[in-house]
């Protein structure tokens, strides 16, 4: 073994890495999304993306999407963490790939060029709900909706296209059929 | 229409609904309207601190030894970053603090007003929940809100920021009991299932090597919790350790009690520990000074974890068996459970926890807290047994500062009550300990207090000495001096070839005299002929006192397990140290 000159232990194995798609109901009061963010930040968890809106105005409950990559101890700590938290109401964790669950993330694609280049871009984009929000002569702004890895791609594909704005959203989330998250 | 009520006044009629009978603070601009307002209200005394630290200190102590919360109260800006030491140290050691701090007027926020910050900001990672308060009328909502989350579910502290305008703006006071229904701390609402408790009750039976290894969960669910424990060790009739926080929940001279465990643990405990077929962790946290390297962390044990936070439990280390709740609930009902079907069981299983308990003596022939005594110079060690002895007949409550003295005193004084013994564990705050008597002295007139202290951490709050001496606190601060910081300068011999880089302290202050300037009394004792002699006049002095020590300069804190290192690879002492030297420095 390495000599150790710390006072501390040395870390030990480190488990499988998982991604996780955690949903978090809040109190949309000021401050709400510091703490959740403090809280990953503070201890060392990641946030690869994050999307949070209001979706009770009487309540005022804002629904937090965080997708968020760790061991299987590292994914339980981030779940029972953030149950602690004074304003969270209640916390749901989905590992990446599971069936019942749909994931979508938003994207405006900027598109440059000629209107060959923009029809092309238009039919790459096909298979994912293309919406055309704006257009002119040179250019176009597409609006579509997929899986994180499709936009990913999407993006790398266009760019040869005269892609040269990307906008996203973070994934949102939601259960197949009848059932609820709870 | 109920009476309108300013802020201030709404911040009194909370404290007073919530029967607080002390505030430690210190006065400053954003606070001036609450501190107005204290003359009107002769239930509550204020405890003028001479530092945001000391008072926050105070308060801890004052919760750890009187079981209900601490309240402070500080200004804006460099009042509140002052507290925030004091704030964390709580946050770690799960200690319920309820701290209002003022703020700049709400239309300045933002601004870089004077002594202006983000005290919500600064103070989100180290409370369990703050709040900035808007309107004044959400204030009695939030105070007594404030209250709940302090002292529910794992105690810690809150922050309640009130701006300056608020305090002066009239609102309406609320009262209503249980605001906060919906969710305890980490929604410790569980229901024991007797499922739990015959798994539970299983292991035991199962378990030819089994141990308690109790913490400082056992202290905060109340006196309760340590009888039951005491109880249930004594039905079972296992061997129990604890950790630096859960001493004495059990009786320190029990002979089933094994010592404290963990880096500078008995050996009995530390081996006990790694050999031990069952682990009944009840209200501890498998810190790191306690578990030492994870990987071989007890390897062969199946392992019950009890703790009122859920997130304690699985974080550093798997478990078997996981029950969330209140330490004083699950032993209450394990025990009636226990004994419903196992009359006699400690006669019945004696056969099968008589091998464990031999192997037990073998390690505790080791005396691994022995120490090589002398009649020139005082030991450390020494000091703080003679300090037992001298004071065990009384309730003596202690608290430390942090470091080897800290150590000393968790291996050699006996506590067998719970709530006797503060120290910063989890923070390891020096500075800690003055002010901290301070607040257990208020908690328990009348009682003999001491801070166990080191030279170095001690200075760190010296100045709350000036506190003591105006409240007529008789604290007595009881300095192990060896002039250096003791544990920086052990770990320097045993990992940094002896480079003490600056770990001495030169131009120390003479803490005789320092006494006499602050109006109490010294005492120096130089010499082991003299020191039973200094102690009794110490303890029979109704002043606070400050006691100068003076001890061996080299001791060194045994036994340890180096780091990196599992349990049962302990330093024991000195002659150890040398004899295997160079492979001694690889192990550390």
């Amino acid at each position: 073994m390495a000599k150790s000159k710390s006072a501390y232990s040395v870390p030990g194995k480190i488990g499988k890495i998982e991604r996780h798609i955690i949903v978090v109901w809040v109190d949309n009061e000021a401050g709400v999304l510091a703490r959740i963010a403090g809280l990953f930040s503070g201890r060392g968890y990641n946030i690869e993306s994050l999307a949070v809106a209001e979706v009770d105005k009487k309540k005022h409950i804002s629904r937090i999407t965080i997708v968020t990559e760790g061991t299987p101890q590292v994914i339980e700590q981030i779940n029972l963490q953030l149950k602690k938290l004074v304003p969270v109401h209640k916390v749901a964790d989905f590992k990446r790939g599971e069936k019942d669950i749909l994931f979508r993330e938003l994207a405006m694609f900027k598109i440059l060029g000629n209107s060959k280049k923009i029809e092309k871009a238009k039919k790459i984009c096909k298979k994912f709900n293309p919406v055309i929000l704006d257009k002119t002569k040179s250019s176009v702004v597409i609006q579509v909706t997929a899986l994180r890895a499709e936009i990913d791609k999407l993006a790398l594909d266009l760019k040869s296209l005269g892609l040269i704005s990307t906008s996203r959203t973070g994934a949102v989330a939601m259960t197949k059929g009848s059932k609820i998250f709870n | 229409m109920p009476k309108l009520l300013s802020g201030a006044e709404i911040v009194f009629k909370a404290l007073e609904d919530q029967n607080v009978e002390y505030i430690f603070g210190y006065p400053g601009g954003a606070v001036l309207p609450i501190y107005d307002e204290l003359k009107n209200h002769k239930s509550i005394k204020h405890i003028l601190a001479r530092h945001e630290q000391g008072a926050g200190h105070s308060a801890e102590g004052y919760a750890r030894s009187s079981g209900k919360p601490g309240v402070l109260l500080v200004t804006s800006g460099p009042g509140a970053t002052n507290a925030v030491t004091a704030l964390t140290d709580a946050y770690m050691d799960s200690v319920p603090l309820v701290c209002i701090s003022g703020q700049v007027p709400t239309h300045l926020i933002g601004t870089d007003a004077f002594q202006e910050c983000d005290t919500t900001g600064i103070t989100r990672p180290c409370t369990k929940h703050n709040w900035l308060v808007k309107d004044v009328n959400d204030l009695s909502r939030i105070l007594h809100l404030a209250f709940e989350v302090a002292t529910t579910g794992r105690p810690g502290p809150v922050l309640v920021d009130i701006p300056k305008d608020i305090q002066f703006k009239k609102g309406k006071y609320q009262f209503s009991k249980n605001t906060l229904k919906k969710k305890l701390n980490g929604k410790a609402t569980h229901k024991i299932s007797n499922l739990e408790l015959d798994k539970f009750i299983d292991l035991i039976k199962r378990s030819s090597k089994p141990i308690f290894y109790t913490g400082g969960g056992v202290i905060n669910s109340g006196p309760e919790a340590s009888k039951y424990l005491r109880e249930l060790v004594s039905l079972t009739g296992f061997p129990i350790t604890s950790t630096l926080q859960g001493l004495g929940a059990y009786p320190g001279d029990d002979p089933q009690f094994l010592g404290m465990l963990g880096m500078h643990g008995t050996y009995e405990a530390n081996n006990a520990m790694h050999d031990c077929d069952l682990m009944i962790n009840i209200g501890a946290r498998f810190d790191d000074r306690i578990t030492g390297k994870v990987d071989e962390f007890s390897p062969g044990s199946k392992k019950i974890h009890v703790d009122i936070d859920p997130s304690s439990i699985g974080k550093n280390i798997k478990v078997d068996l996981a029950i969330v709740s209140d330490v004083s609930e699950l032993l209450k009902s394990l025990i009636k459970r226990f004994k419903e079907k196992n009359k006699n069981f400690v006669s019945s299983n004696k056969q099968k926890t008589s091998k464990w308990w031999e192997q037990i003596s073998k390690w505790r022939e080791k005396k691994s807290l022995n120490f090589i005594n002398s009649d020139k110079i005082i030991k450390p060690q020494h000091a703080v047994q003679r300090l037992y002895e001298l004071t065990k007949k009384q309730d003596t409550f202690i608290t430390t500062e942090v470091g080897q003295h800290q150590m000393w005193a968790a291996q050699h004084y006996k506590f067998n009550k719970p709530n006797r013994w503060m120290t910063s564990g989890g923070l390891g705050t020096m500075g800690y300990g003055l002010p901290a008597a301070i607040g257990v002295q208020i908690a328990n007139p009348g009682k003999l207090v001491v801070d166990i202290a080191g030279e170095a951490s001690v200075l760190m709050t010296m100045q709350e000495m000036s506190t003591a001496v105006q409240y007529r606190l008789p604290i007595k601060i009881f300095i192990l001096n060896n002039e250096y910081m003791g544990m920086v300068r052990q770990w320097q011999e045993l990992l940094h070839e002896k480079n003490y880089s600056e770990s001495y302290t030169a131009a120390l202050p003479d803490f005789v005299k320092l006494a006499e300037s602050y109006g109490c009394v010294g005492i120096r004792a130089k010499t082991p002929s003299e020191l039973d002699e200094k102690i009794e006049e110490m303890i029979n002095i109704d002043r606070p006192v400050i006691f100068d020590c003076v001890v061996d300069k080299a001791e060194n804190c045994f036994p340890m397990i180096p780091s990196g290192k599992p349990h049962n690879q302990m330093i024991l002492g000195p002659e150890e140290e040398e004899e295997i030297s160079d492979e001694g420095k690889i192990l550390v």
